[in-house]
Order: C-alpha cells, then structure tokens, then sequence
C-alpha cells in the first residue's frame, strides 16, 4: 500500500501504484465501461481528471498504436481494482503499466473502486489528490482540497490543436489499412476543443475533407476557409467557461450546416441561448440507452461528459431530439429551420457501440441539402 | 410500442427431463417466462413432461399438463386448450424442435396457433448449417469452411479436401452429441458412422477444424421495433475444440480490445437481424484466432440457452423474463430494469466483478468413458462463483463444485500425476486446471503452457499469481504468517481450508486466526449497472475489499441453504424444494435468504427469495454469512447432502439450525446408530454389518449370507454400491467401495432377492406424522431407488395388505427421530415381511414428484412444520389421495456414454425423470415412457433372453405379447423354454452362433422391442452388444422383468382406449 487516493471531503483510499511516481490532483470521475481503456486514457475530454474504472481487471489487452484518441494521455491519473502487469493480445505492443510511466500518468490500483464508485454516485463528483509518492493522507486531503474546481479551468486551450490542418484518414479495419476521404468532398471546418480521433477518422469516412482548426479560430477565420459546413467536436470542462467559442457559434449559426457532438453540442446550446448544468456524477460509460424521440428507436452509445444542456431555457426553434432513458436528461438537439444537430453523446464511440455512426452520414445529407431532422436510417453495415 | 392484444392465451413448451445439455436453467427460463406472461394478464397454458420443476407447480401457470413434449400429445392439448400463440423460444432445443415438429404437422395452422418471439423460419436457419452459413456471409461474415455429407462416400470426399484436423458435426443433436475432433483415419472410420446415426435426419457438417482458437458468446436481445441489446460477454477460458458446456467460462470477456468487441457486437447484431429473430434472445458463439483476431462465427441459438441463463445470474439481467415480455409487443425501453427500478431494460448490464463457471462431470459413474473432453458435452451440472478478481472468482468456483477441492490446489488433495503432465495438458480433460498449476510450479513457462493448453496468457498469469500467493504462504506457519499476507490471499480467493493446508494448522484456528486480524468478508451487490444506479434487490456475493453493502435487515428471517451443482443422485428435485421454502417463508412474512452456487436454478433467480448470496456452500462461506445475517435459523434439510453434510459443523458453530435436529439426521445416516434404534423399536432391517477391511467382509458373508449389497457409507447416489452374488466378486467390490469413502467403513446387507421396493414421503411436526404418498418401485429390488420407476398408487397387492403396518412403521421412525419437516422412508417387501432398508429425515428426491400426483405442497407444509407449526394448526389430518395413476419414470444419459453398458443396478445414474398421468396404470406407464423418449411399439417382433431365474417371471410377458399380437424372438435357451410353457417363440442367433444374429436384425430393424435381463459375466460381450445396438438404434430396450410387465400393460392400454390430457388444475380440483 504506497499510493493513495485521497478526495475533498476527507475520505482516503489505499492502494498501490500502477504508472509513475508523483502526485496529481483532479475531478474524480467514474466510467463503467469494459473495455476501451486506453481510448479512455487518451480521451482529451478527459483532462484535468482522475478517471476510476468499475471494471476491475485494466491492462489485460496492453497498449497499442492504433487505438489512442489523441496523441497522448489525458487524463490525469487512473484509478482500478486491479492493474494487469503485462498483456496478451496479438495487437498489443507494450503494457498499461509502462505506458503509464511513459506518459509520466499516476495510476493506483487495488482499491475498492466500487465503494469509491458508490462514494461519487452518492456525493457527487468530487475533487481528489492521487500520490504515488508517499505522501500521507492528511496532505493528500489538503491537495485535494486546495485543487482548482473544473469549472475554474480553460481546459480546452490546454488539449486544442496548435495550428489549422488538414484531416484526410479514415478508419482502419482491424486488419486492413486505414480508408482516405475523397480529394473532393465537401469542405468541413472541425473545431478542435479536444476531439477524439475516430470522430475526425469517420467524418473522413463520411466523405469530408477536414480542416481541424484550434478552438480559439473565430468566425470569420472559419470562414474564410470557405467551408461547406462545420463540426464541432468534444472536449472537456464546463462549457459555460468557453464565452469565446459560444460566440464564435452563434456568429456561424444559420451560415452554413452544424454538427457538434459533446462539448460541441453543449457549446451549440449555449450559442442558441439555452443553458447548462453540471451533472451529480456524470454519464461516462458505453452503455448508456439514448431514444431518438422522433422514432421512438434506442440507440446504446458511448457517453462522456459531467455537464448537460437543461430543458429550460431552450428557444422555441430548437427541438429536443434525444433523451438519456437513464435520466431523461437532453442528449439530442436540432434546430428546427436552421440546417444544425447535435448529440451529446458519441456516435465515433472508440470505445464503445456502433449503434449511431449514422450520425455521420445523416451530417452528410444535411450539407447536401437533405432536411436536418429527417429520421436517420438505422445502422444496417457497421 | 403497446402490447399486442391478439395474444391472450400462451401455450409455453418446456424443456423437459434433465439430461446432459439440458437442465434446470430451462426451469428457470421456463418459469421466469411464465410469471411474465401472467403478469400481463396473459392465460398460460404449460405442457413439460418434467414433475421436478418449478414451472409444473400449479401456481404457475393457469392450465399445467405434465405429458410428454411429442407431436402426438400437445397437438391434443393445443385442440383441448386452442391457445393464441405458442412460445418455444424458453424451453431449450427440445421446444424449439417438438414448435417446428407443430408447425410441419400442420398442428399450429390447424388450430390457429401463431408462434411468438421466433418463426420457423428462423428456427430452420439457426438449425440448418448451410442456411445459416449464407446468412452470415450475406452480412459479411465467415465461417469455418465445412460441408455437409449424408453418407460415408460423401464424407470421404469431403475429408479429402480439408484434411484432418476436421470437426465432424451431425445436425439436429442435443449438446454436440454424436460429433468430435477427428485427427486421423482411425479415430474418423470410428466416428463418421456413429455421427451419422446420431442425426435424426442422417446428415453430418464436416467442417475445417479451429480448435485452439480462442471462443467467445454474446448474449443478444432484439425487440420487436430493432433494439438490440447485448446482455453480456462470455469469454471460454478453454478454447475451441472443447464444448462450451464443458468449458469454463469467464464474464465479461477479458481478453478482447474495444474494437475488437465492438466488431464482435457488430457481427452479432447483423447476425440476429439477418436470421430474423423477431423478438427475445439469442445467443451467437464466435471464434478469434489468437494471433491475427480473425473472427469467425460459429453458431446461433435462437432461444433462451444455458448461456443467458448463466448471462442472466452473471448480469442480473433476467433474459427469460425480458423475452416473454418482448414476445407479448413490448419494446426493450418500455421495460423497467427490476433491479434499479429506474432505468428500463433498454441497456447493457456492465460488471465490476468476474464471473467464473466450472461444469461438474460424474466421470465416476461412467468408468469405461475417459475422462477427457471434446466437442460432445459431459458435463451434469455447474457452479458458477462471482469474485471481484479472476482469480478470486475462480477459486470460490472451484470450492463450489463439491468435488472435494477448496480452491486451486493447495488444500491437501492431489489430482495430478507428474508422469502425464505433459499429455494432461494437451488433451483437454476435467482435471486440466490442476494441471496448470502443477506446470507453473514445475517451472513451466507461460508461453508453453499457453502453446499445449491453448489458454490465453492472460488466464495463466492469473492463475500464476494464485501459485505465487501458495508460495509465499508456505514459507509460515499460521501465527507468524502476516496479516497482509493473509488479506492478499483472501483477496485471491483462498478458503480457509487452504490456508489451513499451507500454513499447517486446523481450518478452524486460521478463521479464528483471520477474525483476530479483523480480516472478514464484506458482501457486494449485483446490480447490472457497476453501481451507477442504487441496487434494490438484494443479490450478494462475498470479497474481500473495504465496503459492505450487505445492508441486513431487522426482520425476521430464515436462511435456506441450497444443493449447489446439479450432480446425479443430486439435482433440480432439491433446488425445487429450496424454492418451496422460500415461498412458504416469504409466506409466513419471514424475510428468505437463499444461499446457492449453482447458475442455472430457481432458486438463484434474484426474486425466488427477499436476498439471495450467491455463494459456494463450504462452512467457511455459510458462516461468514451467517454472521453478516444472523438469521433465526437455517434449514438444511431441502438441499440434499449438501447442506447436510454442514449440520453438524454449523450446529456445532452455534448457528441453530431449523426442524430436524442435526443429531438426528447423523442418526439416520450413522448405520451403528441406527441399527441400535431399529432394535429399540422392534422394526426389521434387513441383516448388516459394516466391514473396514477384507477380513471382515467375509466374516460378515459368513453370517449373513449371499448375495450382498456392497456400499460406502456417507455417499450420494449409489457411488460404488454393488450387489454381490459370491465370494469371488466381494473383494474387488469392496476395494472400489474403501475407495469411494476411505474415512467410513463399508455396510453390507443381506440384498432381498425378489423383493420389491416402497418409498414413503411423510411430515411430521414432532407429535404426529401424515404419510404424504407411498410409492411402490417397478423395478424389482436392487436398482438404486432414483434410477427406478416408481408409482402412486402402488398397485402390488402385498402393499395394500401391509398399508398399516408401512403407515405404522414410518410413523414410529419419524417421531423416534424427532423430524420436524420431511422425511423418506425405503421399505422392501419380500415373502410377506416389510424391511426397513433407509430413513432420511430430510427432503427426498421424490418430493416435487409427490406433490405433482397428489397436489399437496409438502416442501412448503414441512417449512411451516420447521418454523414450529403444527399439523394440526395446518389443518392437515391426511393426505390427499393421488386421483388418478402417476409414474415417476427416470432418464438415462447412456448415449452420451458409448463404451458404458446400459444397465440399471445399485449405483444412482439417470440425470432426471418424466412423470406418466394416466387413468390406469397402462396408461400412465405408457406416457412415462413417451415423456422419456420410448415410443412403445404396437406391433412387430420383440427379442426377449433373460437370466434363469427370470424365466417363470417372463412367461405372464410373453403370453400378454403374444396376445398383443406380437412375434417372440429369443435364443436358443429361453424359445425353448417358452415353447415348452405353450408360448410360440421363434429361435434367434446369438452373436457368435452365426448370421443372421440378433444384432443384424436389430440394425436392419426388424425387431420392435428388446427385453434383456442381465445373465452375467459369461454372456457379457453379447448383451452389451444388443443393449447398444438397441439404444443407438432408440429401440425400447427393457432390462428388468417387471419393466417389461409394465409395458406390455402400457401397450394395451394404448390399444384399448384414446388417452386422456388433463391439467393438474383439473385433476386436483376439490
């Protein structure tokens, strides 16, 4: 027992030490997923965050190349029940552990993450201090403490891109290369608040040539690259905080066709003059029922995010077009005459389902001048 | 979407008996369906052939007919109850084929019968190889390269294209039966014929064979707008080539990456839709070969499976339930999940724990049948044990199974013999997991054992840490070991019995040991949701980690203990009476506390009790429970030998124990003890001694007398009992009994040649007994009570002469033993005097039997009598009498057992029974029979050759045949014989006098019936030939003499008069 967990309101737990030395604080967070960790990992909307895994066994499948969101790690530590040492998987090519170290991520591991688990559920997210280090508890508690709240934070400058540039592959079969999008496709501007790579990989796939620009871009830089339309990708933190990006939306709004997904959903919201409110404990995990109210059809999707775009508020012009079944809450918008959608959930899954990649497709009719809300096929060729 | 309103009546099909591939997870299934059905107001109508369920109580389901699942029968309850719709799909293979068999016969569009939750159409593809394989390449799938052959020239040709290894599989056969792995001509040239013959519709797949890679299953649901859901992920720690029956297995899948799953999950979405499952569950195998992920798909079970039932008590999903729901219109988002209450069953559960399954196997019972496993399942039974880590979970599994192992090794049993470590690995067999060990502690590298084994390397690290933790203990004794050391092995799923073993002290002092150390269990929830969402039902498994959320209640409450995995000698009866408890409990408004091991029962279902631990039944885990609970008491007497076995011990902890005191069921099973109250009450036995050794075995002989009844005490179903003729055979029999129970000596009595035998199942609340049914066997004494048919009402005039002496005797025993609840009785009558043979003073096998043919619920009476009730404040001054005849008819596992001869005799080894409801004996006779798969000729040939002493007993058999219209074919001996008595008999070769013999006609299906008592040694080799011929070609083949007395009755009662279908609403309305 060299590693603790220590959380704001005092409660500490004991485990051991599965990645590097050191000590970090964050929003703890959990994810019931299980299987996807390393996507997880490497999630940018993960920033700033200590992220517990319900599933006990992590590593089991090592690391590999192919399946990181981004190009590092980051979270900022990674709690579970146990940590695998080691991997076994013909795809694999290194070990949880050591990448951990690598990345210079605190991980622990051995502590009672389901009561940690229960702990969240029943007080809500909270701030935490992971040390592997040796630091004693009292210390921990006070660096728990002590630590910025999320809503305090500009994560998104943080794991935005640089500079503007292009995006032109697709998804790779597990056993084959990956695909290109066409040379001629529409022209898609992508905000980069921290998105995850299957999210531009299969707006590739859905024929748009991408151009990936940093979160601060404005409008009128927007456009100047003369797109067709423009996607709006995840991202971490409180999206009331990104005042810049909000107007930046509601500037392109009614321009030119809108999809956001995530941060980029709650960002659209914003923009349309509705409001946000932070989750007890967050939807994160893959499993999560979402009902396309128009159709009545469920969808399982991938989920991932501590704030939610509130029913009040909404302006008349915007439907709801998704519901959690979990907790009712909004997880689908559409403007009812300007050409924009939105989910809150991710149809790029990795990790997760596949139930609602069509979202992609259905982004593609909308620039080609198909109605915004028409029901989407159902996913027939996963 | 709403529920369809063109379904108000149901007809639900069962399972049927227990046998090998089928068991009580379609009882579970079954009557899940039911109560979901009723629910929404929906009429059900049950036909199962099965007593021993629970879906056949009459409380169930409206109208319950208890008759054979044949065309024949449910076409005549379809025409007496015209249901709106059938539902196949919870009822295993044996619903899903009798729906297909319906729906060709015309049946279902005669009267109007719509299938719900999957067409036939659908059926057919899943069944039908080649149409399910151009359905998964129409989504874009593969399968294994294979093809069909429907004769031996085909499958030549098609073994000469693929080459060998090859998997050679016969269509329409349960559980595998008839195929295997075939690596060379020989072993192909032994089983292409036999496959052939297994298939009812002669056609074998011959595929490619893909046996080490790795295998999987996904559990699928579809409701009727689309929604598909997948419950859960099976991962097989044995790969390919192994049947996932007799596979272990491990939820969720451990080995795959996201994407992996997720094309996993694709490819079974596809599959589903693309084979046109309209609504329910279905289960699809894949196979991923380990080095390139390449995936295959294997098959597909349209139906509620083994699986989901093992994915339902995995997840706390309840699949069945879910499927009937859906059936009825309802779409996935519009159900409530029960266990949140908040959120509908439109997700996917996720797990933070580790499910393991281990099968249980009853090689012992079939020793010409090695004990390695294939493609053809063995398996009788399985535990499953929930942990929060693999290993943790592996090692609660393998105490769970009762095999006398407390985890993995370590625990002062040997299995393993060095010598065959290397083939033991290699050949896939019961014991490989021990093996394992012993190659990792021989210093065996990961990577090699990986190659022989073709275990993913991520199981055997697993299984490393388990052997290092063994290491580290070794190197302490008990009061030095440190305590961080004893949580981490506690952690890892070591019992106290193994850290006993390791540290060298008494199990005993290392809980005393681990309690000091404030090192105790805390009990997490099953909650389907990884604790995202409050659990409301209380399903507990037991870790060792920080927080407990066992959350026991104030209430008043009772704990039951259940029979963990389904063994012969030990299955689905006594889980039905653990259920019983619960619902007398639950009854009274006493909180029930179920505790159980075993996946696929009732009694594991998260709402059979108020909390439900999942647990292995050792001492160690019922007192940790116990503790956390503190019930007022426990019953032990519902579960079979497994609770008992407990007792005492728990008696002894201080844990009270309900009804029958544990000293006085030691008494009954202590035979000194109960010979001395035998004498006591003047009651007869027959003469017994009990012997240690050879000696004096033979000096018991010398008294007593042959022949002998040979048997260990303190075992269940007949292990190692033997009637033993003469001296010359008594000392191997007492050799393999010594083995079967070295701590207990062996009992010999005198065996009661020509006797016949009762079972008598009574209540008694300390002051007064009700003799609940006596039940006289069909097969003369010497065949184990379970394996023998038996009837209500006895119909052997020696009985009724007697019925007050039998009535008086039960009586005294009961209230000399002080029984609070139930208890059996196994009287012999020969020359006119009645023996007492046995008392249990618990629940028997026959139990759930009697309370079907007479309608009282005696489970739950005897609950009420354990809680202190009297009979009288029940009200309960009788019995009911049965209205009608009712024949316990059991089933045999032979055809899974090729090299065993199917005879019956001492040892225990039918896996389940059927019952008969007849008017007369005949008839009830004859539907046993039909129930358990025998369709009695009604005319033909019958061979008949029969021991000499059998002979004046077969001449009332041969006359009724003759009179029936039957030709007699016999050997030289007995036509002689019955020639001389007047009957006409007509000669036949034995196998080795000439051709043709009897075998030839068999096969060439001339003769209809085959009655054969066992002659003994010198004729060995040809009767076993004629018995299995006669089995593989499914003709009746009857081995004792008044079995084939009861069938010539049962055939003409089929003559004489139509039968009659009554529900068991109808025959016991008073």
């Amino acid at each position: 027992m060299d590693s603790i967990l220590a959380l704001e309101d005092g409660r500490v737990f004991q485990g051991k030490r599965f990645g590097a030395v050191g000590g970090v604080a964050g929003e703890v967070v959990f994810n019931t997923g299980m299987t996807g960790y390393q996507e997880i990992l490497t999630d940018p909307s993960y920033a700033g965050q200590l992220v517990c895994l319900t599933v006990p066994h992590v590593g089991n499948t090592g690391v590999n190349a192919q399946d990181p969101e981004s190009d590092r790690v980051q979270a900022a530590g990674l709690i579970v029940r146990d940590g695998c040492i080691g991997s076994s998987s013909w795809r694999a090519d290194g070990d949880l552990a050591q990448y951990l170290v690598s990345a210079g991520v605190v991980g622990i591991t051995g502590l009672d993450t389901r009561a940690l688990t229960r702990h969240l559920r029943a007080g809500g997210v909270m701030r935490g201090f992971l040390a592997t280090d040796g630091s004693g508890a009292e210390a921990a508690v006070d660096r728990a403490r002590s630590a910025p709240a999320i809503g305090d934070l500009d994560l998104v400058s943080r794991v935005t891109c640089e500079r503007a540039h292009a995006w032109r592959e697709g998804r790779s079969g597990l056993l084959g290369p990956a695909s290109e999008a066409p040379a001629h496709g529409p022209h898609v501007v992508a905000f980069d608040y921290g998105a995850k790579r299957n999210m531009l990989r299969l707006l590739a796939d859905a024929g748009f040539r991408l151009t990936v620009v940093p979160a601060h871009t404005s409008a009128s830089e927007a456009l100047a690259l003369r797109p067709d339309g423009v996607f709006l990708s995840n991202g971490p933190g409180d999206p009331a905080v990104c005042r810049f990006q909000i107007e930046t939306i509601r500037a392109l709004l009614g321009k030119l066709p809108i999809f956001g997904i995530c941060l980029g959903h709650q960002l659209a919201a914003l923009a349309l003059g509705g409001t946000t409110f932070k989750l007890k404990f967050g939807h994160r995990g893959i499993n999560h029922p979402v009902r396309d109210e128009r159709t009545g059809t469920v969808a399982i999707t991938s989920q991932n995010h501590g704030y939610a775009v509130a029913d009040e508020g909404l302006p008349e012009s915007v439907e709801v077009t998704h519901r959690s079944l979990y907790d009712g809450t909004v997880e689908g918008l559409a403007h009812r005459e300007l050409p924009f959608f939105s989910v809150q959930y991710h149809p790029e899954a990795a990790p997760g389902p596949h139930d609602a990649w069509d979202l992609f497709g259905r982004f593609a009719q909308m620039m080609a001048g198909g109605r915004p809300h028409a029901p989407a096929a159902r996913l027939r060729s996963a | 979407m709403p529920r369809r309103d063109d379904v108000r009546k149901v007809l639900v099909i069962g399972s049927g008996p227990i046998v090998i591939g089928q068991a009580c997870e379609f009882d579970y299934s079954g009557t899940q369906a039911c109560k979901a059905l009723r629910e929404e107001g929906v009429e059900v109508v049950l036909v199962n052939s099965n007593p021993a369920t629970i879906m056949t109580d009459p409380e169930v389901a409206d109208r319950t007919y208890i008759e054979p699942l044949t065309v024949a029968a449910v076409a005549r309850i379809i025409e007496r109850e015209r249901p709106d719709a059938l539902l196949a799909t919870v009822g295993g293979q044996t619903a899903l084929n009798l729906a297909v068999d319906l729906d060709r016969e015309g049946v279902l569009e005669r009267f109007g019968v719509r299938p719900i939750g999957v067409n036939r159409r659908a059926i057919e593809v899943c069944e039908n190889r080649e149409l399910f394989r151009r359905a998964v390449e129409a989504v874009g799938l593969e399968m294994p390269g294979g093809e069909f052959a429907t004769t031996l020239d085909e499958a030549e040709a098609i073994r000469e294209r693929f080459g060998f290894p090859l998997v050679v599989r016969p269509s329409f056969t349960l559980g595998g039966w008839g195929g295997g792995v075939v690596w060379n001509l020989e072993e192909w040239k032994r089983l292409v014929p036999h496959a052939l013959d297994a298939s009812p519709i002669r056609q074998v797949l011959i595929e490619e064979s893909i046996v080490g890679w790795k295998e999987y299953e996904l559990e699928v649901m579809r409701d009727g707008a689309d929604n598909v859901v997948i419950v859960c992920s099976i991962e097989n720690f044995d790969a390919m080539g192994v049947h996932t029956g007799d596979s272990i297995t491990v939820a969720p899948a451990q080995t795959l990456t996201d994407r992996e799953y997720q094309n996993m999950r694709d490819a079974a979405i596809r599959i589903i839709r693309q084979v046109g499952v309209e609504t329910g569950g279905s289960n699809i195998q894949f196979a991923v070969e380990p080095r390139s992920g390449r995936l295959l798909v294997i098959e597909m079970n349209p139906r509620v499976s083994r699986s989901s039932a093992l994915a339902s008590k995995a997840t706390g999903f309840p699949i069945a339930r879910i499927a009937a729901k859906l059936a009825l219109g309802y779409t996935l988002d519009e159900i409530p999940n029960d266990i949140t209450r908040v959120t509908p069953a439109s997700f996917e559960p996720t797990l933070d724990y580790v499910v393991v399954k281990i099968p249980r196997w009853a090689f012992e019972k079939f020793p010409t049948t090695p004990p390695d496993l294939g493609t053809q399942m063995k398996s009788v039974g399985e535990a499953m044990a929930i942990g929060r880590t693999f290993p943790e979970a592996l090692q609660k599994a393998l105490r769970s199974l009762e095999t006398g192992r407390y985890g993995l090794g370590g625990d002062g049993t040997k299995v393993v013999e060095p010598s065959r470590l290397s083939e033991r690995l290699t050949t896939p067999n019961w014991q490989r997991l021990f093996y394992i060990k012993h190659a990792l502690l021989a210093g065996w590298s990961i990577d090699e054992i990986a190659r022989r084994t073709n275990v993913d390397p991520w199981f055997l690290r697993q299984i490393e840490r388990i052997v290092a933790i063994e290491g580290k203990l070794r190197a302490f004794a008990l009061e030095d070991a440190p305590d961080d050391l004893l949580a981490q092995a506690k952690r890892a799923g070591f019992s106290d019995r193994q850290l006993g073993v390791l540290l060298g002290a008494p199990e005993e002092a290392v809980r005393e040991r681990r309690h000091r150390a404030g090192i105790r269990p805390v009990f997490k929830r099953v909650d389907t949701c990884a604790a995202e969402f409050e659990a409301h039902t209380p399903y507990l498994y037991s870790t060792y980690e920080e927080e407990c959320e066992a959350a026991p209640t104030a209430r008043r409450k009772v704990m039951i203990l259940g029979s963990g995995p389904n063994r012969i000698g030990q299955g689905i009866e006594f889980d039905y009476c653990c259920c019983h408890a619960s619902f007398a409990l639950r009854e009274e408004g006493i909180e029930s506390i179920m505790v159980n091991c075993n996946p696929e029962t009732v009694s594991t279902d998260y709402d059979t009790s108020d909390r439900l631990y999942f647990e292995p039944l050792t001492l160690e885990d019922v007192l940790e429970i116990v503790e956390r609970e503190r019930p007022e008491g426990l019953i032990v007497q519902f579960g079979g030998q497994t609770p008992l076995r407990l007792a005492l011990p728990l008696a002894q902890a201080g844990v009270p124990i309900l009804g029958t005191s544990p000293d006085s069921i030691d008494l009954a099973e202590d035979r000194q003890r109960f010979g001395a109250l035998l004498a006591e009450l003047g009651i007869r036995a027959p003469e017994w001694g009990t012997a240690r050794d050879r000696d004096e075995a033979h000096r018991i002989a010398r008294r007593i007398g042959f022949p002998l009844l040979v048997r260990p005490s303190y075992v269940l179903g007949g292990r190692a009992m033997f009637v033993c003729w003469d001296e010359n055979s008594l000392d191997s029999m007492m050799q393999q009994a010594v083995a079967a129970s070295p701590e207990h000596p062996v009992l010999l009595d005198r065996f009661l040649e020509d006797a016949f035998e009762l079972d008598v199942d009574a209540l008694c609340d300390g002051r007064r007994v009700v003799i609940a049914a006596v039940m006289q066997h069909i097969e003369e004494a010497g065949i184990h009570s379970g394996d023998s048919a038996c009837v209500i009402p006895p119909y052997h005039p020696e009985v009724a002469r007697h019925d007050r002496e039998i009535r008086e005797i039960t009586s005294r025993l009961a209230l000399a033993l002080g029984v609070r609840g139930l208890v059996n009785v196994q009287l012999a009558i020969k020359d006119g005097v009645v023996y007492v043979l046995e008392v249990n003073p618990r629940a028997s096998r026959t139990v759930p039997f009697v309370a079907k043919a007479t309608g009282l619920s005696l489970a739950k009476v005897a609950t009420q009598l354990m809680l202190g009730k009297t009979l009288d404040e029940l009200g309960l001054a009788e019995a009911p009498r049965a209205a009608g005849v009712f024949i316990k008819q059991p089933v045999f596992p032979f055809t899974r057992f090729p090299g065993e001869d199917p005879i019956l005799g001492p040892e225990m080894k039918s896996t389940g029974e059927v019952m008969g409801v007849g008017a007369s004996f005949g008839e009830a006779f004859l539907k046993a029979q039909s129930g358990a798969g025998i369709e009695l000729p009604g005319e033909g040939a019958v061979f008949v050759s029969v021991h000499d002493r059998d002979k004046a007993g077969l001449l009332p058999v041969a006359r009724g045949l003759q009179e029936l219209g039957f030709r007699i074919v016999a050997t030289a001996g007995t036509a002689s014989y019955l020639r001389g008595q007047g009957v006409p008999a007509e000669t036949i070769f034995k196998v080795n006098e000439g051709r043709p013999h009897v075998v030839d006609q068999l096969l060439s299906g001339e003769i209809q019936m085959v009655i054969n008592t066992p002659l003994g040694a010198p004729s060995y080799y040809d009767e076993r030939a004629i018995r299995f011929t006669a089995l593989q070609r499914r003709v009746p083949l009857i081995t004792t003499l008044t079995g084939a007395a009861s069938a010539v009755e049962a055939i003409r009662a089929a003559r004489s008069n139509g039968l009659s279908y009554r529900p068991l609403q109808e025959i016991h309305a008073r």
